[in-house]
Parts: structure tokens; sequence; C-alpha cells
């Protein structure tokens, strides 16, 4: 068998070159050289084996040195057919310099809401210049065997929520949340931006702030920061100190109950503690404040768009629309549990818990990351920059709430703006 | 009279240094200080804008109050070094000096830490000091203060001092050589003619090896200005590009860092960046000089 191995090989190299000239061939930029492994052997040949026709081949760089590198690419024209892209700025520039090319007429494009195409469409929301493949989810996880223990459900409001802390709190053998402010972006991202959306009504707040109508100092914006100061007692011991990967080894060790989360964070702790029994609940409403509502922070994270120098464009908008595809969610979102396609098709996730954060996208409305979307172009002051100091500052207490609202929005509107004045 | 020959092995040995030197320092310095002369504004061509940079640094808010915010910092972070540093750094050379046993060993353990990288004295710190698993907390608690244990890393009040310590920590080896040093110079009849005198050993230290080892305090004091108005890595190493909380641990180079680069979402900015670190040359130069004229100067005159 090891003798014919060798002629078999010498076939196959000397036939190659005549079969791949009927091929079109992609080729993929991408900065998620982590999942080269679930590209090469899961989604491409799932697409390859549908069209014959054309051969897709992943080509991804390093995290931190992508944006240079596809800059460079694009410059000289010798990057791929198929661009992966950063949500906001960053693509946004490379359609504005014409590296990117329109995909309203794309089909499979009305596959996805609003939310999911503005982190990649025009300011005016007229153009969209990416699919959108995934997006990050808040919410809580809990570890389920403590739960069990002292006798906890799942808290659906925050008096509910404070509740349980406080249940914790008082067993004494458990962290209630674990959750530390060193790193400051926690406090603002799987803090403030987590609970907050309900309290401003998600994209109502969200597009306020853009358009001047609501301000950081008032309203949901303001209570989500009283909201966020009510975690301040149930924290470790030492949280000022404590980094993001100290929180995640607290948790995964079992010293603390609930941990405020992004979906990716549940791959993380399957692989630190496979023994963790990890259970899942959403933003806890607020109905005292008059937010029954539920809304989620999904925050689009990547998305694929067409490189407008590319020879093969027919190609590259199939394969496109294949991404906009239900099939294509099915792979990805299991592949990747914790990243969720952002298609409106229907799909199912293996893994329970990320099951659980997909299934409140039916339950809830959506919203994203309040800075993400224009207020963060001032280099000084920065308004997400701002957002994580205050947010740290209010969970240290050394800043009332009042006070990291009125720093925020003063910052912002010393520069923006719809913002001016207010 | 015959002329002399034009000197040209002078040329050739200079040279390498001469065109290294200028390639890689006074090139990049004097660029960087054409940078910060110019600005871009959202959609146009780069233009020259003369000392408006410097003066938006220290007139408009949002960029003075930072600015001053990480200069005093950075004045803390140097006054620490110097009182804690240079003083212990001589007291440990004068001991090593006095050829105790296993002075070598003493010699050794002290200086490691300066040859670590920053990145693993940052790391190994931070562990120290974890409030979760840190055994700062257990070593505490063996005498009894464990309730005395603190975020150190994560208070505003108590950040700067304690990365200045363990900068300290991790620096004093210098010093401590540099020290040691100028003091086994010293010719022993000096020490020996004093001890006849009847000089006691502080008497020795003050009348005699201090004053000897002057020049070397100003080596030092000025090795340490220009290190610690140069620090960064391990602010960044240890609390990472924002300096928190609240930018207690903010220092002239991380925040350089931030305006030149841009952190997370905010927008890198190369002109004011280059017109930090404008600032930042301007405040070395001025202590270089200082020491240069006002205290070398001196020296020479009580030496010769």
């Amino acid at each position: 068998m090891k003798k014919h191995l060798g002629i078999w090989l010498l076939g196959l190299v000397a036939l190659s070159p005549v079969l791949a000239q009927n091929k079109v061939k992609l080729t993929i930029e991408s900065w998620r050289n982590d999942d080269l492994k679930i590209w090469q052997e899961t989604i491409l040949p799932a697409f390859m084996k549908k069209y014959p026709n054309i051969e897709v081949v992943f080509a991804p760089s390093a995290p931190t040195e992508y944006n240079a590198v596809l800059d460079t690419k694009l410059k000289a024209g010798t990057a791929g057919d198929l661009i992966t892209c950063r949500p906001f700025d960053k693509s946004l520039e490379l359609f504005n310099a014409k590296h990117l090319e329109s995909l309203n007429n794309l089909p499979g494009m009305n596959n996805f809401s609003e939310v999911a195409k503005a982190a990649w469409s025009t300011d005016d929301g007229k153009t969209t210049f990416c699919v959108p493949m995934a997006s990050v989810i808040h919410g809580f996880l809990y570890n389920k065997a403590i739960f069990r223990e002292l006798g906890l459900t799942e808290p659906k409001t925050e008096a509910e929520f404070l509740a349980t802390l406080q249940k914790v709190q008082a067993s004494g053998k458990y962290s209630p949340l674990v959750m530390g402010t060193k790193d400051q972006w926690e406090a603002a991202t799987m803090g403030y931006q987590n609970i907050g959306p309900t309290l401003w009504k998600g994209e109502t707040g969200r597009k306020g702030l853009i358009n001047g109508t609501q301000q950081y100092n008032k309203g949901g914006f303001l209570q989500a920061f009283e909201a966020l100061a009510k975690w301040r007692p149930y924290l470790p011991r030492g949280y000022q100190a404590l980094a993001y990967p100290d929180s995640q080894n607290l948790f995964a060790q079992g010293r603390g109950a609930i941990y405020p989360a992004g979906s990716w964070d549940i791959g993380t702790f399957r692989q630190m503690n496979p023994k963790l029994e990890l259970g899942a609940f959403k933003p806890y409403t607020f109905p005292n404040l008059g937010a029954s509502q539920c809304v989620i922070n999904d925050h689009p994270d990547i998305a694929i768009g067409l490189n407008a120098a590319s020879k093969n464009k027919d190609a590259a908008r199939t394969f496109l629309s294949w991404v906009a595809s239900d099939e294509f969610a099915q792979l990805y979102a299991n592949a990747l549990p914790g990243f969720f396609p952002l298609a409106n098709v229907s799909y199912t996730v293996s893994d329970p818990v990320a099951q659980t954060f997909l299934n409140w996208r039916k339950e809830c409305q959506a919203s994203f990351r309040t800075a993400y979307q224009i207020l963060s172009r001032n280099a000084n002051p920065n308004n997400e920059n701002d957002l994580w100091n205050a947010s740290a500052q209010v969970l240290n207490g050394t800043m009332t709430p009042k006070q990291a609202a009125d720093m925020v929005q003063k910052n912002l509107a010393s520069w923006y703006g719809p913002q001016k004045g207010k | 009279m015959r002329r002399r020959p034009f000197p040209w092995h002078v040329v050739v040995f200079l040279a390498p240094a001469v065109v290294i030197y200028t390639l890689f320092m006074i090139y990049p310095l004097l660029d960087s200080l054409a940078l910060s002369l110019q600005n871009k504004p959202a959609n146009g061509p780069q233009t020259f804008v003369g000392l408006q940079n410097y003066h938006a640094l220290f007139t408009t808010e949002q960029w003075s109050k930072p600015f001053w915010n990480a200069f005093w910092n950075n004045v803390k972070f140097f006054l620490i070094h110097m009182l804690v540093q240079n003083p212990v750094g001589l007291l440990l050379a004068a001991l090593l000096v006095t050829r105790i046993r296993g002075a070598w060993i003493y010699r050794t353990i002290i200086f490691t830490p300066t040859i670590l990288s920053v990145v693993i004295i940052g790391f190994a710190w931070k562990l120290i000091l974890n409030p979760a698993w840190g055994i700062s907390q257990g070593i505490l608690d063996a005498v009894g203060l464990g309730n005395l244990n603190q975020p150190w890393l994560g208070l505003e009040s108590t950040a700067l001092p304690t990365l200045s310590l363990i900068s300290v920590w991790q620096n004093i080896g210098i010093p401590m050589m540099l020290f040691l040093a100028a003091l086994i110079r010293i010719p022993d009849e000096l020490m020996e003619a004093a001890r006849v005198d009847g000089a006691g050993a502080w008497t020795v230290f003050w009348r005699i090896q201090f004053p000897l080892v002057l020049p070397t305090v100003g080596i030092v004091a000025v090795l340490t200005f220009v290190g610690n108005f140069n620090a960064f890595d391990l602010i960044y190493a240890t609390q990472g590009a924002l300096a928190g909380p609240n930018f207690a641990s903010d220092i002239l180079g991380t925040f350089f860092f931030r305006t030149f680069f841009g952190y997370q979402l905010q927008p890198g900015d190369p002109y004011m960046g280059a017109t930090v670190a404008g600032v930042m040359l301007l405040i070395i130069l001025s202590g270089v000089l200082v020491y240069l004229f006002a205290w070398q100067r001196r020296l020479q005159n009580i030496q010769f």
C-alpha cells in the first residue's frame, strides 16, 4: 500500500493544475488565526461541496497585525477577494477608501436586522458593505451547584438579583458577584453596557445619544450608573486590584456564584474547568423604573466584505450570499460557541448555555455598546475610555453615579456637535 | 613649515559611531520634533502649525489636565526613587564593602531583579499582591496584620507608591553596584588613618566615604532622573495603557503611548503624541543640564 502512495500523490500533483483550471479561487483575509482549523475543516468544505467550481482559501494573519497587513495588501493590490471586517470605523475607512464594495443588493442581505448591519453601514445607514457574521451577547453566568446548595433561582428583576446576591453574601462561603475593576473594561462592558440597554431602551437610547436628544447624565443612562453602584458591596475582596483573568479563575474554581459575562467566556470556562456547572440568565429588568422589556447587548463583532479590486466578484458574491444563509449560521455557531451568527435564520447550538444566550434574541430587543458607533471618534477625550474609567470608579466608590455620568457627558459634549451645550 | 596631513584616521574611527548615532538617534529625534510642529485636519493634508500643538497641550483642559497629572505623578515616581532607591543602595554598598561573609551572594541576589525582564517583574508582583491568591495576604496573616492588606495596585492612593517601590526593588542593584565600585576605590590608608585618629564607623562613613562617593551620587541621580522620566514598561505591564485606577499611575511615558498610538477605540494622534514626546525631551534635557552645569562643575572645582 505504501509503495503505491507515492504514485498516487504524484498523480494528484500532476492532475491538480488541470482540475484547478475550471475552478475559481477565492482567498479570505482574516485576523482569526485561532479559527484556521474550523474554516479549513468544517466551514469551507461545506461550501465547496455545494459549489464545486469555487475553491476558497482561508489566509489569516495575527490579530494585532491584521489592520496594518490588510492596509498594505489593499494598497499594493495583493489582498484576497474576501475581507474579514472589523466592526465600525475600521471597516468604514476601508469602504470610504473604495476598498470595499457596497453589498446592498446582495441576495441574503435582507436576512439581517438594522442593528446587525449598523456596524458595517455608512453613518446614514443607507449602504452596507460587509455581511455580518457574528456577534457576542452579554448576560450573566452562574454556578448551578452553588445556586442548588443555597436554594437560589435565576433572578429576573433588579430586586430579585440583589436579593440573590444578598443570600450568597449571607452564606459567607462564596463571592456573590465575581468581577474586578483593575482592567476597567469589565466594569463598562460587562457592567454598565450589560444592564444598561434595558434602562435606556436599547436602540432608542443609543441613537438618542448620537443625534443629541439623550444624555449620559439623564434618564436611563444615569439610572444605569446608579444600578451599577448597587453591585459594589457584593464584589470579591480586593476587587479594585482584580484583573479579568483573576475573576475568570475565581469563577472557574467555583469560588463565586454569579459572573457578569460576555458570551465568549462560555468557551473559556468550558476549557478552564469542564466540571463547572454553568447556567446563564439574561440581564435583569427594572419594573420599578418602568423598564420591564429586556434589551440585550448583542454586540456585532465580525463580518465579511468584498474587495473592490477582486477579479472574481461573481464567485465572491456567491460565497457572501452563502455566509448569509442558515447553513453557514448553523456551522459557525456550533464551531465557535459564544459567537452568534447575526442572520435572522433558524439555527441551533449544541452547547446549552450558548443556546440560552441565543434564545434571548427571541425574548428581548437588541442593541450594542453605546460608544462604538461614531461617539468614540475623538482621540481625547475618548468616549469609550471615559466609560471604562467612570464605571470602574463607580464600583470603586471614588465617584458617585451622578459624578460619573456628568464626567462622561461633559467630555462627550466638549467635541461632539449634536451634544454641544447639553 | 611642513603642513600636518589631514587626520583621516580620526574621521575613520569616529564614522561608525557618528553614522549610527545620527541615523538611529539624532534623525528620529529631529523628525519627531518636526512632526510635533505639524497637524492634519480631518479632511486635509498635513500642514505646518508652528507651536500650536504645544499651546494646545498646555492651555486646553482636555490636554493640560492629563498632562499635568502625568507630570506630577512622574515627579512623585522620581522622588520615591531618590528617597528610597539611592539611599538604600548606598547603605547596601557600604555594608557590602565591609567584606561581610558571603558578600558576593548578597550582591548577586540583590542585583538579580535588575537583569529580569520588566514583564516578568510586573507579572510576579501582580501575583504577589493579588487580593485573591497573592502571598502578601498570607505573610501579613502570619504576623497577625492580615486586615492591613489592601488591593495595593487598585486604589488611587496606593497604586503609584506601590509601583514606585516595585521599580525601586527591581533597579536597586544599579546604584548599589556604582556606589560599591566607588567605595572600593577609596584607599585603605585614608580609612586606617581615620580609625587611628579614633573615628568610629559612623564618622568614617560621613567624613571619608560619603564625600568621596559624591560624584557617584550625581551620576546615580541623573541616571535615575532620565530613567524615571522615560519610564513606561513597568506601568504598562502592571496597569495597562490606561494606567488606572483613574489615571493614578499615569506617567509621561504611558500618557505619550496612549496619545501617539491610541488605545482600544481611541484613535492615535501622532502630532499630539510627538508634542508630548517633545515636552518629555525638554524635561529630561533640562534635568541633565542642571546636573552638568551645577553639579559636575562644582565637583571639578573641588577636585582640581
